[in-house]
């Protein structure tokens, strides 16, 4: 007896289909998985023999052979028990198997035959889909994310058995009902009235909002760098739905989020020692990065000149591109990356430079640090922003704004900007202007490009120094409402900039 | 072996002769037993006037029989093709052209070493000559002075000496650079090549219309004795020293006092009396050094009062009205944003205000987001 049932494999954080199939003949007993599948494959035939007889079925006494198609693709994880010990029981005729030819099934068994929480339910969904299956047998613990996918329907068992249930129509399936948006994880998102004093860092982190752009926070230790870029993500624009499904599939994959649908924007700050591949995604098999993780969302950098170069490095390729492409062997990945970025680095090496005499550090220390923070990254810092240690009246005088406050400015400013970049699909935002577009969208009244030119004639700016000051001052502008860039706009961000090696730099 | 350098062997112009490119060689052959000297408590300068044979007794210890050796069979002329493959031009003390101020200094180097031309070098160190020199880890403020004073000396003609070190030494020079000034780099290595290396930058800009010079042959590594001996030639080779922020006991103070001993002018741009980094200069000016505010007095001390001028440099546009109080408050010593907003004064204002001056060159945003007015030559 032959019986054949879908079920997938996540690669990267995309489902490939992965068609189970079991032949049952007369010889000795045997059980046999064929089809490059890891460690966690081969030793799911104990799995599955286990299962099956402790949930009351009978595990067939001949010779069974297991193949997972196709045999080109490698399968990794425990994901297939369940697909594998039904098509057992379907080969030796204990479900019927022409129902299992409109499911898929995913999901881990224990030895006893309960299903166990496997993480990527949402991207099997998603492709059990755009496969054309009806149902999709999951674990209950994913049901509520599984059926964030339409057009599908969800069946939530706990056990084998109950699988078994399902497909034979005995017992109905539960499905689960309308996955209730938690609301609730934006509400304990760390909010701006919790700030006192830091006028300027509240300032760029609205501009950085409204345009998209990268910012870096400077700053000695302990004056709340940190605490700023947490609240970030707090007046970023609300995920649209098909931006949420995203985030929660990739989530999922990584096994960082279980159930329901992620809709507060995401915020990872991975620690400094972080890995090139754990940053941008790697290893084996290949697993989204911090960078795929903050997808939609913020990746914050404490204290960057720590970090290796190498994976500062690798992070240039998800910055332009907005995805990471991740080549294992003959098989290449691409992982979404499309994430603001907030560094935050002390001033200098002893982190005290700019507050009173405090500093000792000298010119090679000062230029040593650079050189740690330089290169491509910093390239595509549009701000630059030090945070001062707040004075005492202004920890005791009111928030200056809120996050409610500040978002609403924010989200007038994108919708500014969605208005104008219409049709100019390459950008999305401010932020994403090259240099082309910047020239058609960014319109400066006369004052204002007196002001650039005379900034640039003085050699005050570089050429790309120009190009992110039109950036920012455009995003300046749409934040107040104004469709002409004036030059006050403009000096604002040449004073927010970050300074590259070629303007204003120190003794030669 | 031969002893004092003998005038009559001396060599065709720009060449050094074989006497004194073997003293040379013996510099950089003792390199390390010059080390060793110094912390037995020598005292350089004497062992520089030593003729060659007493200074190897002196200084070589065990490693005398070899360096004895090498001494007798040194050959000059491979020692010359050596610089001129290095690029560097020599002159030596024997040559009538030897700058006459560095011939004054204890132990005249037997050779300079030129990158950047020997013509040009003797031109440059016969005009006034004027070293500047300072703290590695110089502040903002000093950094600044240097610049500035280098700037204006060079603008009004005088050839600006100084150590190409991290810091104040490499301030001046940039400076003069900037008004298109010639400088000289007196190296503690060979001139062949920058010391620090990181100022490579810095290096090609000086030789291309100024010089880089060392006592020591093309190859030779620096040595802790290289530092002090260099800064004898800097004050040997200038009408006047100038020192700008240096700690007690800081190699600056070496310069000063070799050009005491000289008797050449001496000035200091004073620091704060609480600030380590002036305890030096601080200390020269109570010992007499003149007070060194601007370039006016430093012409002043060379030329006598009002004789030369400094010329006016295009230091950036005139401030606006609204901006001067600005700047007078960044220079009051509120420095960084936070203290520049309230008082009637917007985050705006201040941002578009900062940036206005630091687009002129007024100011500079340093690291840690302080602002250091620009001072205009």
């Amino acid at each position: 007896m032959l019986a054949q049932v879908a079920t997938f494999a996540i690669d990267g954080v995309d489902p490939r289909p992965v068609w189970v199939e079991v032949d049952i003949r007369s010889g000795l007993p045997t059980f046999t998985i064929v089809g490059l599948g890891d460690t966690a494959v081969r030793e799911s035939r104990d799995r599955v023999r286990a299962a099956v007889q402790n949930s009351g079925f009978k595990f067939p006494q001949s010779r069974v052979t297991a193949n997972l198609a196709p045999a080109s693709l490698r399968k990794v994880g425990p994901g297939f028990d369940a697909a594998l010990a039904l098509a057992v029981l379907a080969a030796s005729g204990q479900v019927p198997a022409e129902a299992l030819a409109r499911y898929a099934v995913y999901g881990e068994l224990s030895l006893g035959g309960e299903l166990r929480d496997s993480p990527g339910a949402l991207a099997v969904a998603e492709g059990a889909r755009r496969a054309g299956l009806e149902r999709l047998i999951v674990p209950v613990e994913r049901a509520r994310e599984a059926a964030l996918v339409e057009g599908i329907g969800i069946a939530a068992v706990a056990s084998l058995r109950e699988a078994a249930g399902v497909l034979s129509g005995r017992e109905p399936s539960r499905l689960p009902g309308p996955a209730s948006v938690a609301a609730a994880s934006t509400r304990t998102q760390p909010d701006l009235g919790d700030v006192r004093g830091h006028e300027l860092p509240l300032l760029a982190l609205q501009i950085a909002a409204a345009g998209g752009h990268h910012l870096l926070l400077e700053g000695a230790p302990g004056t709340g760098k940190t605490m700023l870029a947490r609240r970030l993500p707090s007046i970023l624009p609300e995920l649209t739905r098909a931006q949420a499904i995203e985030v929660t599939r990739i989530h999922s994959v990584a096994g960082t989020h279980a159930g329901g649908l992620i809709t507060a924007r995401p915020f990872r700050a991975p620690h400094h020692t972080i890995s090139a591949a754990g940053l941008v995604g790697g290893g084996r098999p290949p697993r989204p990065g911090e960078a795929s993780l903050a997808h939609h969302g913020v990746l914050f950098l404490d204290e960057l000149s720590e970090f290796q170069r190498t994976s500062l490095d690798a992070l240039r390729q998800p910055l332009e591109d907005g995805h990471v492409m991740i080549v294992r062997g003959q098989r290449a990945l691409e992982l979404p990356t499309r994430f603001m970025l907030v560094a935050a680095s002390n001033p200098c090496p002893c982190g005290f430079a700019g507050v009173g005499d405090r500093c000792g550090c000298g010119e090679v220390d000062l230029r040593r640090h650079r050189r740690r923070l330089s290169g491509p990254l910093l390239d595509r810092m549009d701000l630059l922003v030090t945070v001062e240690r707040p004075a005492e009246y202004e920890l005791r005088a009111p928030p200056l704004t809120t996050s409610a406050r500040a978002r609403e400015r924010v989200l007038a400013a994108r919708q500014r900007q969605q208005g104008r970049l219409d049709g100019a699909a390459a950008a999305a935002c401010n932020g994403e202007l090259d240099s082309r577009l910047a020239g058609r969208h960014v319109r400066l009244d006369r004052a204002a490009e007196l002001a650039l030119g005379a900034a640039y004639e003085r050699n005050a700016l570089s050429a790309r120094g120009r190009h992110r000051v039109l950036r920012v001052a455009r995003t300046i502008a749409d934040l107040d409402g104004r469709d002409r860039v004036s030059a006050a706009d403009v000096l604002m961000a040449v004073s927010l900039r970050h300074r590259d090696g070629a303007e204003g730099a120190l003794a030669a | 072996m031969t002893g004092a350098p003998d005038p009559e062997r001396c060599a065709t112009r720009a060449r050094a002769c074989e006497d004194c490119l073997r003293r040379s060689w013996l510099l950089a052959r003792l390199g390390a037993q010059f080390d060793f000297a110094r912390r037995r408590g020598r005292d350089l300068p004497l062992v520089f006037d030593l003729p060659d044979a007493r200074l190897i007794g002196a200084i070589a210890g065990a490693a005398r029989p070899a360096v004895e050796r090498e001494y007798d069979c040194f050959d000059a002329q491979a020692a010359a093709a050596r610089c001129i493959a290095a690029g560097v031009e020599t002159i030596c003390r024997c040559d009538p052209e030897y700058p006459r101020r560095l011939a004054a200094a204890p132990g005249p180097p037997a050779v300079l070493h030129v990158a950047g031309g020997r013509d040009r070098f003797l031109a440059l160190v016969a005009a006034d000559a004027v070293s500047i020199v300072g703290a590695r880890r110089g502040s903002p403020y000093g950094l600044e002075v240097a610049r500035s004073l280098g700037r204006s000396l060079g603008a009004a003609g005088l050839t600006v000496i100084s150590g190409m070190a991290l810091g104040i030494d490499s301030a001046a020079h940039a400076g003069t650079l900037e008004a298109s000034g010639a400088t000289v780099a007196v190296l503690p290595a060979g001139a062949e090549r920058p010391y620090p290396a990181s100022k490579r930058a810095l290096y090609r800009r000086i030789i291309r219309s100024g010089v880089a010079v060392s006592e020591l042959p093309p190859g030779s590594a620096s040595r802790r004795w290289t530092f002090p001996a260099r800064n004898r030639i800097i004050a040997a080779l200038s009408a006047m020293t100038v020192v700008i922020e240096a700690r007690e006991r800081s190699g600056s103070l070496i310069t000063a006092a070799v050009a005491e001993d000289l008797g050449r002018e001496i000035g200091a741009v004073p620091g704060r009396v609480t600030s380590a980094l002036s305890a030096g200069t601080n200390d020269l000016l109570a010992h007499g050094a003149r007070v060194v505010r601007d370039a006016r007095d430093v012409l002043d001390a060379i030329f006598g009062a009002g004789v030369r001028t400094v010329p006016a440099l295009d230091g950036g546009g005139s401030v606006r009205a609204e901006l001067r109080d600005l700047l007078d408050a960044v220079d009051g010593g509120s420095d960084t944003l936070g203290a520049l907003v309230g008082s009637g004064r917007s985050l705006e204002q201040a941002l578009t205000g900062l940036a206005e001056l630091e687009v002129c060159g007024r100011i500079r945003r340093e690291a840690g987001g302080r602002y250091v007015v620009l001072i205009r030559a």
